[in-house]
């Protein structure tokens, strides 16, 4: 079982340093894997230390004032945190690719399309420039450009949002990397463009192989496009389950509100619900459970020490005092 | 682009007309004329000086003495200086452009070999002890008036040690190939680091900003997340951005390098256009004054449309059509 995991992450916790006294602890002690052909999902809040999460396995922390503390990342049975910032430029690109949020400023401006996608290639595959163009432009025909000789030498001004996140998803795809991580990849970009690029990224996954780490913050792109998912809040991981048991049977009271907070089809409701209050800053969390300020279930167990994350026996694990590892949740959480 | 090229070429026209008109009254409107100057001998008789006036045109209306000017101009006549007698403003102009050439040549070599290395690197490692001594080096530059700078490196470099000439562009007659070569270069470093002093710290400054706001771009991420290396990111990707501004700003410093050296060329009694520039203004010699003046108004304007040529060229997002 273990052997099938391509990225396995533990105890990772990155963190930036604000001042000489204060720390933010962005990502506190994380576990997660993700399996050969799997899509996991890391949902939560602005602030919940998702981004840092991928940013820490590409490391490309901003350091300083970022670092990694503690943790290992293993990609494939390779500890990343252990190699050199060589070998670590080996592997991006390569073995791990990294789609971003921003497709209008992600690309340079002063290079063509064919150019920045084709880098990957030269460098990582040692193409000669004709076999990279060759390549190059299969890739582009694959991410959906229907004219992808032209697009080889246009500019990304020349092209819209969406066509630039397809040249990114192109890109991430050039080396056939084990595992892509997608920040927020739909969130910049217009509804009906969404779902095509996450169409596009399910076709991908499904004719590379390809594993996918999709960071969003959104629950119907996590529906629509994750075999599992883990719910982050302030730096830890509250809850994890397979897409299904999630939404059919939510535990931790984060997870129940995100899922309130969404617009449903069959229900007409003049509000959506809302969860009160922000995530707590990182370099001042609450004592004990740090969701405890905002939860309506608080109790004064709560705020006494952190919870562990728990699991059910069906890789179904969450973080909260209501649960006592029997599966069964209190009934008024729902 | 080639018609952009020509419609902005054709503007030079009544642009270099306006600047004419505005120079020449300025010119006319400052008292005294040729005749008039301090060196003259006092003891010439008025009736003489009125003859020459006369000869010279100088009593016609200044409409009637710009027409003739101009009229003659543009058959490509530039005159006879009313200074030094005898001598066609074109002989004095091509005597002395070259020399100003070099100079400005030489200070823009200077900066562009200082400023951008050191730029980068100040970059690369900000708040260093380079990049503190650059930006150190940088405020003095900017704060320090070029006569004053000229003074002081006159000082230091030819009175106290002795390495370089303080004037002139070469040191006796004579000498040729090689180290004719050498005597002139010599001759251009005080007043070439002098001039090229101020541009350069602006150039430092400008391209470690530059540079330093790209690098937290997110396109920098992009190439740092594909696994380009920390030399493709730098020289490739940061710099080549980081350059735009860079290069359209050396577009209008080619507009200033004949322009530029006036007081520069002053100080080190360097015979080069800007002293004759000087002296014409002092003897009020118009046709001279009008001569130089028209130059460096091509120049001027020359410059800024390479600038904008430049710009379309390094970011593929300007486009002119």
């Amino acid at each position: 079982m273990k052997k099938d995991r391509i990225l396995d992450v533990k105890g990772l916790k990155t963190q930036f340093k604000i001042d000489k006294t204060r720390v933010a602890k962005a990502v506190d002690n994380i576990d997660f894997y993700i399996e050969k052909g799997e899509t996991l999902a890391i949902v939560g809040e602005s602030g919940s230390g998702k981004s840092i999460t991928a940013l820490s396995i590409m490391q490309l922390i901003p350091s300083p004032p970022g670092k990694i503390v503690d943790g290992s990342i293993e990609l494939d049975g390779i500890d990343l945190l252990k190699l050199n910032e060589k070998q670590m430029t080996e592997t991006r690109g390569n073995d791990v690719a990294m789609i971003f949020q921003e497709p209008m400023t992600s690309l340079n401006p002063v290079f063509t399309i064919g150019t920045q996608v084709s880098e990957p290639l030269r460098k990582h595959k040692k193409m000669g420039k004709k076999e990279a163009k060759k390549q190059t432009i299969e890739l582009l025909k694959l991410v959906g450009f229907p004219r992808a000789e032209d697009i080889f030498h246009e500019y990304p001004h020349q092209l819209s949002g969406g066509m630039r996140q397809r040249a990114m998803i192109a890109m991430a795809l050039s080396c056939a990397p084990k595992l892509i991580i997608a920040d927020e990849p739909t969130t910049a970009l217009d509804v009906t463009i969404q779902a095509q690029i996450l169409d596009l990224m399910l076709d991908m996954k499904k004719k590379t192989g390809s594993s996918i780490l999709m960071i969003t913050h959104d629950l119907g792109v996590v529906a629509e496009t994750a075999d599992r998912v883990a719910v982050m809040y302030a730096g830890q991981i509250v809850e994890s389950a397979s897409v299904k048991e999630l939404f059919v049977n939510p535990k931790h009271p984060y997870t129940v509100g995100l899922l309130n907070s969404m617009p449903k089809i069959e229900q007409d409701t003049e509000r959506l619900e809302s969860i009160p209050g922000m995530v707590p800053p990182a370099h001042n969390f609450p004592q004990g459970c740090r969701f405890a300020p905002r939860c309506k279930h608080a109790m004064e167990q709560c705020t006494e020490a952190l919870p562990e994350l728990i699991e059910d026996g069906l890789n179904h694990k969450v973080r909260c005092v209501l649960y006592d590892g029997s599966g069964k949740g209190v009934s008024h959480v729902k | 682009m080639y018609k952009y090229i020509t419609r902005r070429v054709l503007q030079f026209i009544p642009m270099l007309f306006l600047v004419t008109v505005v120079v020449y009254g300025l010119a006319q409107a400052a008292p005294g004329d040729p005749m008039s100057g301090e060196i003259l001998d006092p003891d010439i008789p008025a009736e003489v000086l009125e003859e020459r006036r006369e000869a010279l045109g100088l009593n016609d209306p200044i409409p009637v003495q710009y027409w003739n000017w101009l009229s003659s101009v543009a058959v490509g006549d530039f005159g006879q200086s009313m200074h030094y007698t005898g001598r066609s403003v074109s002989e004095l102009v091509t005597s002395r452009i070259m020399n100003t050439l070099y100079l400005s040549l030489f200070a823009l070599a200077v900066t562009i070999l200082v400023a951008i290395p050191i730029g980068i690197y100040s970059s690369k490692k900000p708040y260093s002890l380079l990049d503190y001594s650059a930006t150190t080096f940088a405020f003095l530059g900017l704060a320090t008036p070029n006569f004053f700078a000229a003074l002081i490196a006159i000082y230091f470099f030819s009175f106290q040690l002795g390495w370089f000439p303080s004037q002139g562009t070469v040191s006796s007659v004579g000498l040729t190939g090689f180290e004719y070569f050498i005597d002139k270069l010599r001759h251009l470093i005080l007043p070439g680091f002098t001039l090229g002093l101020a541009s350069t710290a602006i150039y430092m400054r400008y391209l470690r900003t530059e540079m330093l706001e790209v690098m937290g771009s997110d396109f920098i991420r992009t190439a740092r997340a594909k696994g380009l290396g920390p030399g493709s990111v730098l020289y490739k990707h940061t710099l080549r951005n980081a350059l735009i501004p860079i290069i359209t700003l050396l577009g209008f410093e080619f507009g200033t390098l004949l322009s530029g050296a006036v007081i520069t060329e002053a100080v080190f009694n360097y015979p080069g256009l800007g002293t004759l520039f000087l002296n014409s203004i002092q003897n009020r010699d118009y046709p001279v004054i009008m001569a130089i003046n028209l130059i460096l108004a091509v120049t001027i304007l020359v410059g800024n449309l390479l600038a904008d040529i430049f710009y379309a060229i390094v970011d593929p997002r300007i486009r002119y059509d």
